[in-house]
C-alpha cells in the first residue's frame, strides 16, 4: 500500500517531492471551498449589483442602484434594528445565566449528572423543536406561562402577540435553548483552574465569597471575553426562532435582517436587492468583529 | 477588590493516595462553598430551582404528549388530566409517517454532512499542518478568513446556484453547501500541529507515504479529537434550519427542523398530537447526550473552544 509520493529519506529532497501531495490533500476541501463558499460570495457580490430576479426575465447590470435603494428602505434599517437590539438584549444573559449555571454546578454538589441534563439538553433540540414547544407555552389562554400567571393572581401577557413583549419573548426562548452551550464552555473553563489556587487562598483564610471574586472569576476573564465574543456573532445571526415563532411579527415589530433578505428574495422574487442587504449585513459583521478585535487588543495591553 | 494581596504559595504536595475521584469532588465542594451548611444549603436552592426552570418546558410537553386531545386544551387541568394518559397522540403521528420520513432524512442528511466534512477538514488540516506546497500560508490564511463569513449571507447565490444547476429538491442540494467548513480546518490543524513529529519519521523511515501516514498514524491517533469534531458537525447538521428550508420544497426530502414546523400549519391546533412529535423529533439527540453526556462535555474542552 505504498503510495507513490513516499517521501524520501533524506531531506535534501524533500521540499519538491512534498509540494503536490500536500496540495491534493488540501485539494477535496479547497474544491468546496471554492465551489460552496468563494464563488457564492463573489457571486452574491455580482448579483446584488443587478436586478436578478427569481422571475424569468434576464438580469441586467444596474449599478449600485439596489445599495441606494437599500440605504433608502426603512424597512431595512427596522430589521437591521431588530438583529442589534436582539443582539444586545440575549447577550447578557446568555453569558451571566451562563456563568451562574457553571459556578453551581462545578462546586460538585450531588446531582451532577440532572443539573448537566437540565440545562445542556435544551441546546440539543432541533428549532422546530423548540419553536414548538415555546409557540405551546405561550399560549395566550391556554398555554402554560398565562396559566402560571393566572394562578399568581397577575394580568395575562400576549407573548407573542404584544409588539412590546414579543422580541423578550424570543430572548427568552433563546435563552432556554442555547444557555446551555456557553454553560458547557464555562464548565470546562472552571475544571481547568488550579486546586492549589484554592488551597492556597483556604490555608491563607480567604472565605468562599473572597475566593470566588479573587481566583475564580479573574481566572475566568478570557473564557468569558471568548464566550462574549461567540455569542455576539451568533447573535447577529439570528432568523431560525423568530421565523418559527412569529413569523417576524407582530406588524414586523421582531423581524431580523436575515428574514427581510428571506421575504425580500424569496418572496418578494428581488433575488439582487436580497444580496445587497445581505452584503449590508455581513458589513454589519465585519465591523462587529473588528470592533471585538480592537477591544481586545487593547486588553491585552 | 484587589487581587494582589492574596500570596501565592507554590503547591502543596498532592497527597491523595485512596479514591482519588470521591476525594476531589467533595474536596471541590468544600473549596468553593466552605465548610458552612448553610452555603451549600443555598447552592442547591439555586441549582435546584433553575435546573426547574429549566426542565419545567419539557416535562410539560411531555406530558401534553400523553393526554388526550381534550385533556390538552384544558389549562385548568394541565397537570392531572381527567382522561387519563394515553399513546394516541405518538401513534397518529407515527402512523402518519412523514415523522420517521423526516427523521431518516435527518440521519441521512447529517450523516453525510459529517462524513464528508470531517474527512476532508481532517485531510485539509493535515496538508496545512505538515506538508509544504506553493501558496499553502496564503490559501490557509484564506481559510482562518473565512471563518467570519455567516452562511445567512450565501443562501441566495446557494439558491441560484442551485437553481441552475438543476439541483434544488435534491439530497445533494441540502448537504454539499453545510460541508464547507473553514472553523474545522482550523481546529485540525491546530491539532496536528500539537501531534508529536517522532511517528510519523519512524513511519517514513519505514517507506509509509503521506496518505499511509495520515490514515494509519495520524488519524488513529486523533480519535478523540475526530469524535468531538463529529458531534459538533453532527449536532449542526441535524439542528439546521435555514438552508434545508430554502433548498427543498418536496415533503420527501425534507429534515425534521423543517418538516415537523409544517405539521403545525398543516394539522391545526392538535397539540398533544403535536406535542407528541416535538417528543418523538427530539428523542434521538436526546438519547445520544446520555450515552456521551461525559464525552460530548470533554469534547468542548479538547476543540480548544474552553479551557484556558
Amino acid at each position: 500500500m505504498s503510495s507513490p509520493h513516499a517521501s524520501p529519506r533524506t531531506g535534501a529532497l524533500s521540499v519538491r517531492r512534498l509540494l503536490s501531495p500536500g496540495l491534493l490533500f488540501a485539494l477535496p476541501f479547497l474544491t468546496l471551498f471554492a465551489v460552496f463558499m468563494l464563488w457564492p460570495l463573489g457571486q452574491g457580490l455580482w448579483m446584488s449589483l443587478t436586478d436578478t430576479s427569481l422571475s424569468a426575465h434576464e438580469p441586467s447590470f444596474i449599478g449600485l442602484d439596489n445599495f441606494t435603494e437599500a440605504f433608502g428602505d426603512a424597512e431595512m434599517w427596522r430589521a437591521l434594528g431588530h438583529t442589534v437590539w436582539f443582539t444586545v438584549l440575549s447577550t447578557v444573559p446568555l453569558v451571566a445565566v451562563a456563568l451562574a449555571m457553571a459556578l453551581l454546578v462545578h462546586t460538585g454538589l450531588p446531582g451532577q449528572w440532572v443539573w448537566r441534563l437540565a440545562f445542556f439538553a435544551p441546546y440539543l433540540l432541533p428549532v422546530g423543536v423548540v419553536s414548538l414547544l415555546w409557540i405551546w407555552l405561550y399560549q395566550p389562554d391556554l398555554g402554560l406561562y398565562n396559566h402560571l400567571l393566572d394562578v399568581l393572581g397577575l394580568e395575562q401577557v400576549g407573548w407573542l402577540s404584544d409588539e412590546s413583549v414579543a422580541m423578550w419573548a424570543i430572548v427568552l426562548t433563546t435563552l432556554w435553548w442555547t444557555v446551555g452551550f456557553n454553560f458547557l464552555l464555562y464548565l470546562a473553563a472552571l475544571q481547568s483552574i488550579p486546586d492549589h489556587l484554592y488551597e492556597a487562598a483556604a490555608i491563607d483564610g480567604a472565605g468562599a465569597w473572597r475566593r470566588l471574586w479573587s481566583i475564580t472569576l479573574p481566572q475566568l476573564s478570557r473564557i468569558t471575553v471568548v464566550i462574549t465574543v461567540l455569542q455576539i456573532l451568533a447573535s447577529l445571526k439570528v432568523f431560525d426562532q423568530v421565523y418559527l415563532l412569529t413569523k417576524g411579527g407582530p406588524n414586523n415589530s421582531t423581524r431580523p435582517v436575515i428574514e427581510y433578505v428571506y421575504d425580500v428574495g424569496f418572496t418578494g422574487y428581488r433575488l439582487g436587492y436580497a444580496s445587497a442587504i445581505s452584503y449590508i449585513f455581513f458589513a454589519l459583521v465585519i465591523l462587529a468583529s473588528a470592533a471585538q478585535y480592537a477591544a481586545l487588543r487593547r486588553r491585552e495591553k | 477588590m484587589t487581587s494582589t494581596d492574596l500570596p501565592v504559595r507554590p503547591a502543596p504536595a498532592p497527597q491523595v493516595k485512596a479514591p482519588i475521584r470521591e476525594m476531589t469532588v467533595r474536596h471541590r465542594t468544600h473549596l468553593s462553598l466552605g465548610e458552612g451548611r448553610t452555603s451549600r444549603l443555598l447552592a442547591l436552592a439555586a441549582l435546584t430551582v433553575m435546573a426547574l426552570v429549566w426542565l419545567l418546558p419539557m416535562a410539560w410537553a411531555l406530558l401534553t404528549a400523553f393526554k388526550t386531545e381534550q385533556d390538552a386544551s384544558d389549562p385548568v387541568h394541565w397537570f392531572w388530566p381527567q382522561n387519563g394518559l394515553t399513546f394516541d397522540g405518538f401513534s397518529t403521528v407515527w402512523q402518519r409517517g412523514d415523522l420517521p420520513l423526516w427523521m431518516l432524512n435527518s440521519f441521512l442528511i447529517s450523516a453525510a454532512v459529517t462524513v464528508i466534512t470531517v474527512l476532508v477538514s481532517a485531510m485539509a488540516g493535515y496538508a496545512f499542518s505538515r506538508t509544504l506546497f506553493t501558496g499553502r500560508r496564503w490559501l490557509f490564511a484564506l481559510t482562518v478568513a473565512a471563518v467570519l463569513v455567516p452562511p445567512q449571507l450565501l443562501i441566495v447565490p446557494w439558491f441560484q446556484q442551485m437553481l441552475s444547476l438543476h439541483l434544488l429538491d435534491t439530497y445533494a442540494a441540502v448537504i454539499l453547501p453545510q460541508t464547507v467548513a473553514p472553523v474545522m480546518v482550523f481546529i485540525l490543524k491546530k491539532h496536528f500541529d500539537s501531534l508529536p513529529h517522532e511517528l510519523e519519521e519512524a513511519a517514513r523511515i519505514d517507506g509509509a507515504g503521506h496518505w499511509r501516514i495520515f490514515w494509519s498514524v495520524l488519524l488513529p491517533l486523533s480519535r478523540p479529537m475526530l469524535a468531538a469534531v463529529s458531534i459538533f458537525v453532527f449536532i449542526g447538521a441535524w439542528n439546521n434550519f435555514l438552508w434545508p428550508f430554502v433548498s427543498t420544497s418536496d415533503p420527501a426530502l425534507m429534515t425534521l427542523p423543517v418538516g415537523i414546523t409544517s405539521v403545525k400549519d398543516a394539522y391545526g391546533i392538535q397539540y398533544a398530537q403535536s406535542m407528541a412529535s416535538a417528543v418523538l423529533a427530539a428523542l434521538p439527540l436526546v438519547v445520544v447526550f446520555l450515552f456521551f453526556q461525559r464525552h460530548i462535555v470533554k469534547s468542548v474542552a479538547t476543540t480548544g473552544l474552553g479551557g484556558q
